[in-house]
């Protein structure tokens, strides 16, 4: 079972790792305004989705669960086998989770301009160590994708959105060549398309929220 | 029987409790390895050159590849050296090893530093109470001698901080959060924790680690 909201990266991360796995899960829909009580039980430390509970037992906090899965289903491997590359990729997932996502949420929902710089200043520095690390491979995980490029749903699917309704230029071709033609790969992965959200919903969460916030300045 | 373990280097500071992990779980399954202190307001260009991401300690390197973040460390170690495993063997358990072992740095540690190094009354407050339920939740998932089990773990290593570091924070700034009213079981596995052989070896001195909190304490008072 998955505890998920539709517009979540984290949550997609989970998904593609299922589907990846041909794992058959129920999903389930929260609304995080009314928290259900399956959500709080399986979840009391953060109260935050995703969640997945596995015959019973509950897992929160997307990588952890996207490791769990891999070594629960072998086959399609998330992450590689030789331990440096394992942690390489440890690594560079959470750069993602500290570096990338924060930033880039701020740079875009933000009233204040300075702190709006700095947060775009950061998310291109943060973008520019992935630019550097992806290499010659089609993939962070190399001809297939690992748990990297997973984590990087939201700089593939959401970092295109969020910058087009802030007007901000964070992920383009022409900074970051590499980046944008793996975000490209990666939203177009057959498993990955079936995963990721309908953008027109998320797009208009997104937008509301961003135009309430500079709205009430 | 001897084991290839390579050319093994940890970058460091001694009163990093992250770097101190790393130096517990290298001793836990005998790995020799060369130490270097590292003065972080002067990086030297090998931690430069190793970390150029975070350049921050702790940096294990092993046959020349380097690598950055405890947890991380701790994990590649476990899967290189497999004698005195810190992970356990089943998937579920790791995972909730990996879990609470986050848990301890995305909201302990960073609670409690807060609650002692905020000149802001309020936003302290507003920490010491977020330090609380956190340490209370640690408290409720500690069911035997050690988060690991019988022996020492993940979550063991990574919550070393709050054996040792807080006690000495709590020293330096008037600050009590684990007392062992509130948090018993938790109370008594930082003294079980602390005087485990391997860990009380690596641990700094005391007596230096609560004069640099009394210090840092005092410039953020000061300069209010």
């Amino acid at each position: 079972m998955l505890l998920g909201i539709l517009g979540s990266p984290f949550v997609c991360r989970v998904k593609i790792a299922l589907k990846l796995k041909g794992v058959e899960y129920k999903y389930v829909e929260e609304n995080l305004a009314d928290k259900s009580d399956l959500l709080l039980k399986y979840n009391p430390v953060y109260k935050k989705v995703p969640v997945f509970v596995h015959n019973e037992k509950p897992i929160p906090e997307s990588l952890v669960i996207v490791e769990y899965i891999d070594e629960t289903w072998k086959h399609n491997p998330i992450l590689p086998s030789e331990p440096y590359q394992r942690a390489l990729a440890r690594f560079w997932s959470k750069f993602i989770d500290d570096k990338v996502v924060g930033a880039a949420v701020k740079a875009v929902l933000n009233v204040d301009v300075k702190e709006r710089e700095n947060n775009v200043k950061e998310t291109l520095e943060a973008l520019q160590f992935l630019e550097n690390e992806l290499k010659d491979h089609k993939f962070f995980g190399g001809e297939e994708v690992g748990l990297v490029d997973i984590a990087g749903v939201f700089i593939a699917f959401w970092i295109p959105m969020i910058q087009e309704i802030a007007g901000l230029e964070l992920l383009t071709s022409e900074k970051f060549p590499k980046l944008y033609k793996w975000s490209q790969e990666f939203v177009n992965h057959p498993v990955v398309k079936e995963s990721l959200p309908p953008r027109d919903p998320v797009f208009g969460y997104f937008k509301g929220l961003y135009e309430s916030l500079t709205a009430s300045k | 029987m001897a084991k290839e373990y390579g050319e093994v280097q940890l970058f460091g500071v001694g009163g990093s409790p992250y770097a101190r992990r790393v130096r517990i779980a290298l001793e836990m399954k005998g790995v020799q390895y060369t130490y270097f202190e590292e003065d972080l307001r002067n990086k030297s260009d090998l931690l430069l050159k190793y970390n150029p991401v975070h350049k921050k300690v702790p940096v294990l390197v092993h046959n020349g590849k380097p690598l950055a973040e405890s947890l991380v460390i701790l994990e590649y170690i476990d899967d290189t050296w497999g004698n005195h495993p810190i992970l356990p063997q089943q998937p579920y358990d790791r995972a909730l090893a990996q879990f609470w072992s986050r848990f301890i740095d995305d909201k302990c540690l960073p609670a409690i530093t807060k609650a002692a190094f905020t000149a802001n009354k309020e936003e302290r407050d507003n920490s010491a109470e977020e330090s609380l339920e956190a340490l209370q939740f640690l408290e409720n998932e500690l069911k035997h001698k050690f988060f690991g089990g019988e022996t020492i773990g993940l979550v063991d290593i990574a919550a070393g901080f709050i054996a040792f570091w807080l006690p000495a924070i709590e020293e330096a700034v008037g600050l009590k959060l684990l007392s062992c009213e509130k948090f018993p079981k938790l109370h008594k596995w930082g003294q079980e924790f602390t005087n485990h052989p391997v860990v009380k070896e690596n641990l700094p001195p005391r007596d230096k680690l609560v004069g640099f909190f009394k210090a840092r304490y005092a410039s953020i008072t000061a300069s209010k």
